[in-house]
């Protein structure tokens, strides 16, 4: 073989080759990857076969964030699974409420007012963009770009602003609720949109001359985890990962839901099917939320009305506004309730810990969330609380598509593959 | 709504106790002050981040709420190089096992925030996927609830524990 | 597609078929069931041909106590259709759809460790979310929500399930 003698004789005392062949014996090695790892974006835990530094085979061991989300809603009322739900895929939260409250809102045969789905548009459409941020930061991270990370966040900041002024919270809101949102627009949120709308495309331009043509972002992401279009759709992928395969399917405008139909907005497509094709995808959809969010916000000041169906038996009671108190309560509909109307007062009391009546049927109700199509199976048995929630979340389906995206990929190829399908292990397991 | 209720249960502390916890940091010595604030100043969190709070912690981190303000931008990835276990996020009965793993494998002294009401309590998932609050798996310092925390609520919480860190005595 | 033509031209293979609220569902029998989603992918005209989810119902009073339901998507035509079949309860098998759509491997081990329907020719049927020692079914019916008593100061609250409120 070339050796020196003295290695010869070593490897023999070692037991290291092959008796019949003369060959070095090889074997492949099982390592773990996870759960708790700084690059598999969550708890998820990949158990690798490895030859060398190339991946023979891997499974994902997925669970270790079950939460019991479906069987925690069959305990609770209607409204209050908004809040369950709204921590499944906790990057996207008002997805889940969205396809939720969709899917709730068509059971019982009513329809949000116009001023609400546009609301519902424009805050899914930004949290598009914040979901798209946090996966360029932490893509960014794992594959060594630290300052991408801190670009992504601070421009992360600045929408959590504002949905902290839209809806009293920065993440997990319940604020899209069954028949509307709960409270419409305060007086500076335009303002602030506006200007977000202005800051965002400057700074797109900046991550692109940062990453597009960096040669070491190029090496990592291009050629790595590449998916064929059949793959793809085998395997039940959808959204971005999709849309970087070649085809260009996005439930916004394949089956529309909300208003979107009347919108303008392109779905950006690419056919290499690599990691930084999924890239490409992602920072194109940015772009075209904000034209979304743009067109919405337009839309939002030309159409006066209330954001809450005025139906009894389903609008959430109290018309929440910033009072005097600073904490939401409307001092007209408080005024009502406890010196006008005893009646008022019942109703409030009943709407609230009881909730609506869902008249029993199921519905599959499925948006486009960031990372693919997010779907609700919702059963309901006549009564006050649902009787089966299933969430079909994208991510856990994506994520069944890994194996194909790291067999044949050295491990470090591993973190790009993973960072680039983008997945989230709240949805993931649920 | 049936509710149970026990007898003497008392909260909060006596007076016999908060009195000791004066008499204890007045009685360190220099060098246990020197080595509580240099304890303090610089802790590496190890990366724990479960959930929804997980991307607050991140936040807490990154450039608006800046942690690296108390020496704390270092996030270790080996539990073995840090000194402190910020569990962000709902544990399952699946993750207990690693969390204690993870836990045992830290040099001390180590310390534990128990971030959000669902490392805290269980939060609003009281059912059978849930640990019930991590103190149930390891010994908590500093609980910071919140649905998430928000990273002001969190540095609250970091600076409480840096306070506990500075005033104990360090060599047990 | 519009949906009354669509529920026409699936009622040509499966007699048993609803139209509500907006969406197309069609009932089959167990042993119809991969030749009934073979149908359905393969027409030209109805195409339906990706799966998006497959999950389980359970009723624990009625026969059949299973529900299990397809939902399906098609790509070309952009409409959408569902398939369910029902299971009694001592008899929980169902063939694996994975042989006709290889997505359906996580959704069924899935429905199989909520429920413990037995996918018959599924190539690794394990527990997938829960922890591989797990004993149970948790999202049967007749399993409770699990989960402790909540202490307050001196005062414990029983959790959601035993909490007597309507």
């Amino acid at each position: 073989m070339g050796e020196a003698p003295e290695m010869t004789t070593a490897l023999d005392a070692a037991g290291l080759r092959d008796p019949a062949t003369d060959e070095l014996r090889q074997e492949t090695m099982i390592i773990n990857m996870g759960p708790q790892h700084p690059s598999t974006h969550g708890v998820l835990r990949l158990v690798l076969e490895l030859d060398g530094e190339t991946v023979i085979r891997c499974k994902p061991v997925i669970g270790y964030l079950h939460t019991g989300i479906e069987k925690n809603t069959e305990y609770r009322t209607w409204m209050q699974g908004v809040t369950y739900v709204t921590r499944a895929d906790y990057l996207s939260p008002f997805f889940n409420e969205l396809a939720y409250c969709l899917g709730v809102e068509r059971l019982l045969g009513v329809e949000a007012p116009e001023r609400a789905t546009l609301i519902r548009i424009l805050v899914c459409e930004l949290n598009r963009i914040t979901s798209h941020l946090v996966w360029l930061a932490t893509s960014g991270l794992e594959l060594g770009a630290v300052s991408v990370m801190l670009y992504g966040f601070r421009e992360r900041e600045v929408i959590m602003e504002i949905f902290e002024a839209i809806t009293g919270l920065r993440m997990n809101h319940a604020y899209i609720r069954i028949g509307g949102v709960v409270m419409d627009l305060p007086d500076e949120g335009p303002r602030k949109i506006r200007s977000l709308l202005d800051l965002l495309p400057g700074r797109i331009d900046e991550y692109e001359t940062l990453l597009h043509d960096n040669p070491i972002w190029r090496e990592r992401n291009e050629g790595v985890g590449v998916l064929t279009t059949e793959r793809a759709l085998a395997l039940g992928v959808t959204g971005p990962a999709l849309r970087a395969t070649g085809i260009g399917a996005d439930l916004r405008k394949d089956i529309p839901y909300c208003a979107y139909e009347s919108f303008d907005f392109e779905v950006p497509v690419r056919t290499e099917g690599d990691a930084y094709a999924r890239y490409v995808v992602r920072l194109a959809e940015m772009r075209e939320s904000l034209k979304i969010a743009g067109q919405a916000l337009e839309r939002i000041e030309e159409t006066p009305g209330p954001v809450m169906i005025d139906d009894p038996k389903v609008g959430w009671p109290p018309r929440l506004s910033v009072g005097p108190d600073g904490i939401g309560n409307d001092p007209e509909y408080l005024r009502h309730i406890m010196e006008e109307s005893m009646e008022a007062l019942i109703h409030h009391f009943k709407m609230v810990t009881q909730g609506v009546e869902v008249p029993a049927g199921e519905v599959f109700s499925a948006v486009e969330s960031p990372r693919g199509e997010l779907g609700y199976l919702i059963v309901s048995d006549g009564g006050h609380r649902p009787y089966r929630v299933k969430i079909r979340d994208p991510s856990f389906v994506n994520l069944q598509a890994l194996p194909a995206l790291i067999e044949g990929y050295l491990v470090a190829d591993t973190v790009a593959s993973v960072a680039s399908l983008d997945p989230v292990l709240g949805g993931v397991d649920r | 709504m049936p509710v149970e209720r026990f007898e003497g249960v008392h909260l909060g502390r006596t007076p016999e106790e908060v009195e000791e916890e004066v008499e204890r940091g007045v009685l360190l010595t220099t060098l246990d002050r020197a080595v509580g604030w240099a304890r303090k100043q610089s802790m590496w969190p190890a990366t724990f981040g479960l959930a929804c709070c997980a991307i607050e912690m991140m936040s807490s981190g990154a450039g608006q709420y800046d942690l690296s303000r108390w020496g704390m931008e270092l996030f270790r990835a080996s539990p073995r190089q840090s000194d402190l276990l910020i569990v962000s996020g709902r544990v399952s009965q699946k993750m207990a096992p690693p969390l204690r793993r993870i836990y045992d494998q830290m040099p001390e002294p180590r310390w534990v925030i128990a971030m959000g009401v669902c490392a805290s309590a269980g939060g609003m998932f009281t059912n059978y996927a849930i640990v019930q609050g991590v103190d149930t798996i390891v010994p908590v310092d500093v609980y910071v609830p919140g649905c998430p925390p928000k990273p002001e609520m969190l540095m609250f919480g970091i600076l409480k524990l840096q306070e506990k860190v500075r005033t104990s005595e360090p060599f047990r | 597609m519009n949906l009354d033509a669509l529920a026409g031209r699936i009622g040509e293979r499966v007699p048993d078929v609803l139209v509500a609220r907006g969406e197309v569902t069609a009932v089959v029998e167990r042993e119809q069931l991969l030749e009934t989603l073979a149908w359905l992918r393969d027409q030209p005209d109805v195409a339906l041909d990706f799966l998006s989810s497959v999950t389980a119902t359970h009723w624990p009073d009625v026969d059949p106590a299973f529900w299990v339901d397809y939902e399906l998507r098609s790509f070309p035509h952009k409409h959408r259709a569902r398939v369910k079949l029902g299971l009694s309860e001592g008899d929980a098998h169902v063939p694996s759809v994975t042989p006709l759509f290889p997505t359906a491997d996580w959704h069924e081990r899935e429905t199989f460790d909520f429920y413990g329907i037995v996918f018959d020719g599924h190539p690794d049927l394990t527990r997938i979310l829960l922890p591989d020692d797990w004993e149970g079914y948790p999202l049967r019916k007749d399993e409770s929500l699990g989960g402790v008593p909540t202490w307050f100061h001196g005062v414990t609250m029983p959790p959601v399930d035993e909490r007597g409120m309507a």
